[in-house]
Formats: structure tokens, sequence, C-alpha cells
């Protein structure tokens, strides 16, 4: 019960964050929501694993955090030094 | 008696955790410009997640559950703060100006600030305008946020 209270409000936190991953001017907002939800992610993982007694979620959790870091590293590196960086070019 | 203490203190942890992110959640979308977004995020990588996960260790007890939580918050910890620094120092790199309230002072009603302020606007990568500075000049007119 408390956890799928808990979990309802990481889902309706997440759905916010998609909303300025939707809108924000930069490339850099987006991003920063996405490794929002990244975290949202990793949270809904741990929760839904305690909610339905089965714990292995977390191994998808602890997976899923590092891919979260190495990919917003990848983006940010990305729009660092390519050429698709609307903002970095100049 | 112990299991109604562990669970009191475990939903005392999550609850809390869950305003923390929910807090973070609205605030990045009603902060004005990135760097105060980035500051409403950081609040949601260390503070929210920190504080669900803390509250499952004390549902998990002593386990391979628990170590692996702990895991992952010593991870989220050290690497959240690390991912926002890069993202920010990108973000300057790139050109992003902070959004600071005392540096254009006559954004109070002069016609030379909303020069400025479309100046300030181009940089940070939105449609410039005097439309759009005279609603940022509004925007700031009726006060913090």
């Amino acid at each position: 019960m408390m956890l799928a209270a808990v979990l309802a409000a990481v889902l309706v936190a997440m759905a916010l964050m998609v909303a300025r991953a939707l809108r924000g001017p930069t490339t850099f907002d987006r991003l920063l929501a996405a490794n929002s939800i990244g975290n949202g992610a990793i949270l809904v993982l741990a929760l839904f694993g305690f909610l339905t007694e089965r714990p292995e979620f977390l191994d998808l959790g602890l997976t899923y955090a590092l891919l979260n870091f190495v990919g917003t590293f990848a983006v940010l590196k990305f729009f660092r030094q390519g050429s698709l960086g609307a903002e970095a070019e100049e | 008696m112990i299991d109604l203490l562990r669970d009191i203190v475990a939903g005392l942890f999550l609850v809390a955790g869950a305003g923390f992110i929910l807090v973070g959640a609205i605030g990045i979308n009603r902060m004005p410009d990135l760097f105060t977004r980035i500051h409403a995020a950081s609040l949601i990588d260390t503070t929210g997640v920190g504080l669900v996960l803390v509250g499952l260790m004390f549902l998990g007890g002593f386990s391979l559950v628990t170590v692996k939580l702990v895991f992952l918050l010593a991870f989220l910890l050290f690497m959240g703060p690390v991912a926002t620094h890069a993202l920010a120092a990108a973000a300057l790199h790139a050109g992003i100006k902070p959004d600071l309230a005392d540096a254009p002072k006559p954004p109070r009603g002069g016609k030379a600030a909303n020069g400025k302020a479309a100046n300030d606007r181009t940089a940070n990568g939105k449609p410039a305008g005097a439309k759009a500075a005279g609603s940022r000049a509004a925007a700031r007119k009726a006060g913090p946020l």
C-alpha cells in the first residue's frame, strides 16, 4: 500500500519530467530531464520489485543506473564535439 | 512490535523521498532557466533517490537485497553530482548564460534593457524578439518566479 503510493508519486514525477523533456528549449534541458527520468526508472524498478516480492528487480535497477550514467556522458560528449549540436557549433 | 516500528520508519523515509522527488519534478518544470532547473534535478538525484532507497533498506532487512541497495545508493550518490556537473559545464561551454536576477538591472522598464534581454535570449537558444523580451520583463516584474 505504502509502496504503491510512493510508486504512484514517482510515476507522477516522471510524467512531469517528460513534460520538461518535450518542452525544454535547449538540448541540455532535455538531457537533464532524461537523466532524471532514468533515476525515476531506477526507483520504479526497485519499488516494483519490493511491491511484487521479487527483489531481483534490483539487479535491473543497478544495470539501468550504469547505463543511464554512461548514456548521459555519451550524449554530452557528442554534443560537445559532434556536429549535430545547434548550440555547440558556434 | 519490531516489525511495526520498522514499517513506520521505512514509511517515513519513503514518503519523505517521494515528497522530495515530487518537489524536484515540479521545480524542473517551474524554474526559469537551465541552471536553476539543474538545481531542482539534483534534488531528485541525491535526496529523493537516497531517502527512498534508505526506506527500502529498512524493508529489506539484513540480506543480499540490502547489499544491492547500498551499492545502488553509493553509485547514485557518486554519479549523480558528477553527471550534473558535466551537464552544467557542457552548457556553459556551449554558451548558455545563467539567468542572473541582478545582472541587467534595467528590465524594470527601460527600452535599452529590452535589447539586452533579447541578446541574452539568443544566448539561451530561444527565439529572440521584442515580444519575448517584453514578456520576460513582465514576468520579472510580477515577482519571484
